[in-house]
């Protein structure tokens, strides 16, 4: 069976810790973060003075505020010691021939110019701080959609920007979002015209090549009325002795009728800390779906949200975690009902190993006068050995009180009954383990795209080699 | 090689409790042979035992499969030399379809490499066939394994997968408890078609508390365990006179050896019961 893999992944040991030599690179700025570094970055980018503007006073908000306290241990990140800001090429390739011979090889490796090919609308490949790369089928072009890297999406399309930068995810929200305000580089402006629908996917793939790099894309995704999109996203890195850090803001509009689906699956290295902040806000009848998963990384914290702010809006969540060996997944989500009949659904997996720790973390809120809402969640985690942790912050608001909520929460380990009878029918250990876990996935592995979802099996199937002592 | 399973002198526990206590059988090539007895006697621990479960622990005694220690492989590996188990509480597994799990099966079966399976299509054909052949619901193929069937339901999955891995040793765990006359008969319909599709050939084992399903499969021998061990074995006509004396009946013998045997002695037998000093 002919497999390809969209993100990259190989059943080789982390097969995508390799790096590639920086003696080409256009830029790269010191270390550190201050005013200074903040204004290159925008001088090299030819902003307009808003955004300038808006940079400077995000770094100002960043370095007030403290880390938080909860979740996953940040104070050990130094952010002295952290490139803010590096561009790989001078120029963004339009065809893969127009992307440096090193980067070009790294993207085959990873195979995205074969996945684009076979089923995508649309890619984005992010090396470092740029987008060194960036198609959109002529079909969805023709029909209004943009499908740009973000620095030119502000070029090519400063209103739009401006009508809706910072405004689903304020500098103010939290550390990381404010220090991603400051120093944002690449990520993709997708805009989808009123009433189309994207067909196929959507693919950006973020990819850290230098030690110690610090990765801040900005993604803005607009869907008109009753507009349909699907963007996903991948991302590895190097395997460094040196930690690096990956900090996004994704900030999604969902109007009328429109449906959005963010599927991201994230493999960064173990030496990663992956601090996100993704958000999403739902108009009257607009339906957004996160499907995240979160495999590799030293720590992720990440709680996609959705916020109902109409009657009829629809959220969805789906996230898996998997914590092997130093690895600690602390991600979840968010659901604020803000308007009555609106109905969201929280699907959560995680699998521990190896001394890691996943779980989730998440808010359901609902606000006076969102009647007749109804919201379920659920929490699965399954923990492979006695070493490995799961945990469950599950937290409720609920100031309404004609609503319908549900929360379950199941803990199990994998039983010597189910491996015992896998193996009375001639699979071996390893499979019988791996058959037990996807299938303890498979909620959400099924609502992938199937060249995603046998990728995502294939990923699972490498951590947990050697997991059966 | 002839699939011949030869259990000799096995002990077993389960945590401090024994269970197993000499028990000692042989199944060779073509035969069918019953082993019947009171709920207790151990039928099921032999079985889970020959399939390598570990929840029970093998104190002492030997068991040849083919000539080979069955007792020093793994189960996937006894599986994949032609052992099988119909479990009597057959577990779930959500999350995994019927269909998967039976290709990963049937392809370990065959002896496909590690990772790989057997073909989508002709993979298709043989599942089809075999579904037809038991009469079994398709739709149990794209369901996961064992989750929510019902007891009718989950034995004859297990009778689909039997048929799927075409064993050399097949052992039935109480496989007609539970179920209604119609599907002890389909049940009892696929062990001997399956008996016939492997040129008589296939040994089976089959493990019941009632002599119901051997109007349908007709065994070559039958064996009546008792307190971890065979106490008597015979014909057909030891299932139809267990059926009017019952296990109180074969209760009352062995209490009487038991007796005798406190005494001294090696050997002693009472009635159809007999007790060997190991």
């Amino acid at each position: 069976m002919a497999v390809t893999n969209p993100l990259g992944i190989d059943l080789d040991q982390y097969k995508f810790g390799f790096h590639d030599p920086e003696d080409k690179y256009a830029f790269k700025s010191r270390k550190g973060l201050d005013r200074e570094i903040v204004e290159t970055i925008s001088h090299m980018k030819s902003e307009p003075d808003w955004m300038r503007a808006v940079r400077l006073h995000s770094l100002g908000i960043f370095e007030k505020k403290p880390n938080p306290t909860w979740g996953g241990n940040v104070g050990e990140i130094d952010f002295n010691d952290i490139y803010y800001y590096v561009k790989p090429a001078e120029n963004q390739g339009k065809t893969w021939d127009d992307v440096p011979a090193d980067i070009k090889r790294t993207f085959d490796r990873l195979g995205i110019p074969e996945a684009e090919k076979k089923y995508l609308a649309g890619v984005g490949a992010q090396y470092e701080s740029e987008v060194v790369y960036h198609s959109l089928r002529e079909e969805w072009t023709k029909q209004g959609v943009i499908f740009l890297d973000m620095d030119s999406g502000l070029r090519e399309h400063p209103d739009i920007v401006r009508e809706y930068f910072g405004t689903v995810i304020p500098p103010e929200d939290n550390k990381f979002s404010a220090l991603n305000s400051a120093v944002w580089s690449g990520g993709s402006f997708v805009y989808v015209p009123e009433g189309v629908h994207v067909t196929i996917p959507l693919q950006a793939y973020f990819r850290i090549n230098a030690q110690n790099m610090g990765q801040f894309e900005r993604t803005l995704i607009i869907a008109e009325p009753g507009s349909y999109v699907h963007y996903v996203e991948g991302c590895t890195a190097p395997t460094y002795t040196s930690d690096s850090l990956h900090s996004a803001v994704v900030e999604i509009i969902v109007k009328e009728g429109a449906r959005v689906r963010y599927t991201t699956i994230q493999n960064w290295s173990k030496n990663v800390y992956n601090l996100v902040t993704k958000r999403a806000v739902a108009y009257r009848d607009a339906t957004m779906e996160w499907v995240d998963g979160n495999l590799g990384s030293k720590l992720t914290m990440k709680y996609p949200s959705v916020y109902m702010l109409e009657p009829g809006a629809k959220g969805e969540i789906l996230s898996i975690a998997f914590a092997g060996e130093g690895q600690h997944q602390d991600p979840g989500g968010k659901v604020i009902h803000a308007a009555p009949h609106t109905q969201s659904s929280v699907v959560s997996k995680s699998i521990s190993k190896s001394g890691g720790r996943a779980g989730y973390r998440g808010l359901v809120k609902v606000y006076p006068g969102a009647h007749g809402s109804k919201c379920a969640v659920r929490c699965d985690a399954l923990i492979l050995d006695d070493k490995s942790r799961s945990d469950t912050y599950p937290t409720m608001e609920i100031d309404e009180t004609d609503v319908q909520v549900t929360h379950e929460a199941t803990v199990s380990k994998v039983s010597d009954e189910q491996l015992f009878y896998l193996m009375s029918r001639g699979v071996n250990q390893d499979e019988a383990m791996n058959m037990i876990v996807r299938g303890f996935i498979e909620p959400i592995s099924r609502e992938l795209p199937m060249e995603y979802s046998v990728e995502l099996n294939r990923l699972i199937a490498l951590e947990m080699e050697g997991s059966v002592g | 090689m002839s699939a011949e399973l030869v259990i000799k002198d096995l002990w077993a526990q389960v945590e401090d409790k024994v269970i197993l206590k000499g028990a000692g059988l042989t199944v060779g090539t073509g035969e069918i042979h019953a082993l019947m007895g009171p709920n207790g006697s151990g039928k099921s621990t032999l079985a889970n035992v020959l399939m390598g479960n570990p929840f029970y622990q093998v104190q002492r005694g030997e068991v040849l499969y083919k000539g080979e220690d069955l007792l020093a492989m793994a189960p996937d590996e006894r599986a994949r030399k032609g052992l099988f188990i119909a479990f009597q509480y057959p577990v779930s597994i959500p999350g995994v379809t019927m269909a998967s799990f039976l290709r990963t099966a049937v392809s370990a079966r065959r002896g496909l490499d590690k990772d790989k399976l057997m073909g989508l299509a002709e993979f298709q054909k043989l599942i089809k066939a075999k579904v037809e052949e038991l009469q079994v619901d398709p739709s149990i193929l794209g369901r996961y394994v064992n989750e929510g069937f019902s007891g009718g339901e989950k034995k004859r999955a297990e009778i689909l997968q039997m048929a799927v891995l075409a064993p050399e040793i097949a052992i039935m765990d109480e496989t007609d408890s539970g179920l209604d006359v119609d599907a002890v008969k389909i049940v009892a319909a696929g062990v001997n078609r399956m008996y016939e599709l492997s040129g008589k050939k296939m040994g089976v084992l089959v493990i019941t508390h009632y002599p119901r399903i051997l109007k349908y499969i007709r065994p070559t021998r039958v064996h009546v365990m008792f307190d971890g061990r065979i106490v008597t074995s015979g014909t057909e006509e030891l299932a139809d006179e267990l059926d009017r004396i019952g296990y109180d009946g074969i209760r009352a013998q062995y209490e009487k050896v038991a007796a005798e045997v406190a005494g001294e002695g090696e050997i002693r037998s009472a009635g159809k019961v007999f007790w060997v000093k190991h």
